[in-house]
């Protein structure tokens, strides 16, 4: 079971909690009218899928029932960090994974 | 290597089974092949296996960066069964349902196909109706997929509750007659001991690290654990690790990874006469010939390359068979375990060329493609030989997550597997 830092309530729960919704950071394009098929694809479609660390979002669904983004690794499913859903990206190489 | 017939299974059981000889050989790499396979598992071995018998081509490695048969091939539940919802799948899990029927008998390796049946429940006026709209057109496709009362159901399946008190009330369900299981390693097997027969170099234990590509972007070779080697052609059939591979050729995929997992109890007397699935639970469950009961359900709901996925889901999947099979709610469970899955957006598979030229994929099989092995390997083998796809395999191109042809088999609702 993965415990999982919720960044709004400050608490660290159980999976259970939570819901996992897709890769985070992916800006929905604002031209709409202007776009190339191949730029809805990347939009819609395309995921990164790392192995390694990944940036995606959760949402806190059975709680305070906020999305928040996180930071994981996906080998061995441990997480780097929590943030909340309008702070910048952090930088992996800021990253211990010594988080609480 | 020695076929397979009674009078050599005699001969050797006579002997103390001590002489029968390896049935594939552990090669190691050329410099240069015509075709490249990245994975090793039933979908590339097959591949490797039709290109060799259909399309003359032999000169062939299959890479694998583990043993043969040790992704998903090796972790999956076999259910095969063919009755998708949409024409563009119907044709080609039927087409696979097809090379099942006598695949023992092509292969001379058992691969121990038994049509059992699989039953797909009903529990609610929802259910019932979308089952029988699925029944319909599934006919009218030519797909077997037939109607059952719960009285039905209980008469096929002896060990199922109609109890009309039960959290998951059954209330009817479809059955595909034509549908079973069969045993997976031996696919893996019986297709890497046919390929090999014909001059495939089966590589185990060597990670295809990158794909390497020519000036004018052509396919040149991939560097592995053992060096480069150059090919013609390339052609990935990685399951969950699909998007690692074919970013190092730049091409990006519409793929996630995610942890699918099953389990299995100690061994029984036989007592499951099919397999049973429940799209409104989530579980599903049949009985090896070993004795096992073997159970599943769908992804964790997070992507993940761990092989190994939460107990949460664990929990639910047992809950949810013991509610509907009271009668196991003591079994004892041996082990469970994970595999990798990638999942398309529309959960239709991809067998295509790509935009590189002389690279092809086969991927997006998800929590379903055992069942699709012998099908998606005829049909990738010839879209690497002609360059262009077979008939069945065209629709499940790369590229209709651009053109928006999708196949959406996630609308349509036929839980996976
Ligand atoms: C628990 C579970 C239950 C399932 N149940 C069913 C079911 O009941 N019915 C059904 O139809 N389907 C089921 N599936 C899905 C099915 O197992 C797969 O769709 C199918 O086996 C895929 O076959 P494959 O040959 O494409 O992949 P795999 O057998 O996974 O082969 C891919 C191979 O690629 C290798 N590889 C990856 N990266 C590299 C690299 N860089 N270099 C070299 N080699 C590499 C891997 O080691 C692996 O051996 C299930 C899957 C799981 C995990
Ligand atoms: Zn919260």
């Amino acid at each position: 079971m993965l415990l999982i830092h919720c960044p709004y309530c400050d608490e660290t729960l159980p999976e259970l909690e939570f819901t996992h919704a897709g890769e985070a950071h992916i800006a929905r394009p604002e031209n709409h009218g202007g776009l190339s098929d191949s730029d809805w694809e990347s939009y819609l479609f395309i995921r990164t899928n790392v192995k390694g660390p990944q940036y995606e979002r959760w949402r806190h669904l059975h709680g305070c029932g906020r999305f928040f983004n996180a930071v994981r690794n996906t080998v061995t499913d441990r997480f780097l960090t929590t943030y909340k859903a309008d702070e910048p990206r952090p930088e992996l190489s800021t990253l211990t994974g010594d988080e609480k | 290597m020695s076929r397979f017939n009674a009078l050599n299974l005699l001969k050797n059981a006579l002997s103390g089974n001590k002489n029968w000889t390896e049935q594939w050989p552990d090669s190691q790499p050329k410099s240069e092949y015509d075709v490249i396979i990245v994975g090793a598992g039933g979908h590339g071995l097959g591949a490797a296996y039709y290109l060799a018998t259909q399309h003359g081509i032999t000169n062939i490695a299959v890479i694998d960066k583990g043993w043969l048969g040790g992704g998903n091939t090796g972790r999956n539940t076999t259910i095969i069964r063919s009755n998708y919802l949409y024409d563009e799948s119907a044709r080609l899990f039927d087409h696979a349902l097809d090379l099942w029927q006598d695949l023992s008998q092509e292969l001379n390796y058992n691969v121990m196909y038994s049509n059992r049946g699989v039953l797909m429940l009903a529990h609610t006026v929802h259910d019932v109706q979308s089952f029988k709209r699925h029944v319909h057109s599934n006919r009218l496709n030519g797909v077997d997929n037939q109607w059952l009362t719960k009285e039905e159901c209980k008469e096929y399946c002896p060990p199922l509750s109609i109890d009309p008190n039960a959290r998951y009330p059954v209330v009817g369900g479809a059955l595909q007659k034509r549908a079973g299981t069969a045993r997976h390693d031996a696919v893996a097997w019986g297709y890497a001991r046919g390929a090999a027969a014909r001059g495939v170099d089966i590589i185990q234990n060597c990670s295809v690290n990158a794909i390497r590509r020519n000036a004018d972007g052509s396919v040149a070779g991939v560097e592995t654990d053992k060096g480069y080697i150059r090919a013609k052609k390339v052609a990935v059939s990685a399951a969950g690790h699909t998007s690692v591979v074919m970013e190092t050729a730049g091409v990006r995929m519409p793929l996630e990874s995610y942890p699918l997992q099953a389990l299995v109890s100690e061994p029984i007397k036989p007592i499951f006469p099919c397999v049973v699935m429940s799209n409104a639970v989530h579980a599903y469950i049949s009985q090896s010939d070993k004795g096992e009961l073997v159970i599943g359900s769908g992804t964790d709901q997070y992507t993940s390359y761990s092989q190994r996925g939460g107990l949460p889901l664990i929990e639910h999947t047992v809950a949810a068979i013991t509610e509907i099979f009271p009668m196991f709610n003591r079994m004892r469970m041996l082990r469970k375990w994970g595999g990798i899955v990638d999942v398309t957006p529309d959960r239709s598979a991809i067998i295509s060329k790509t935009p590189v030229e002389g690279l092809y994929v086969n991927c997006g099989w998800g929590t379903g493609g055992f069942k699709a092995t012998p099908g998606a390997a005829h049909t990738f083998a010839h879209t690497i030989a002609k360059n262009e796809p077979h008939p069945i395999n065209a629709p499940f191109t790369l590229d209709r997550f651009r053109t928006g042809r999708l196949i959406d088999e996630a609308a349509a609702a036929a839980v996976a597997h």
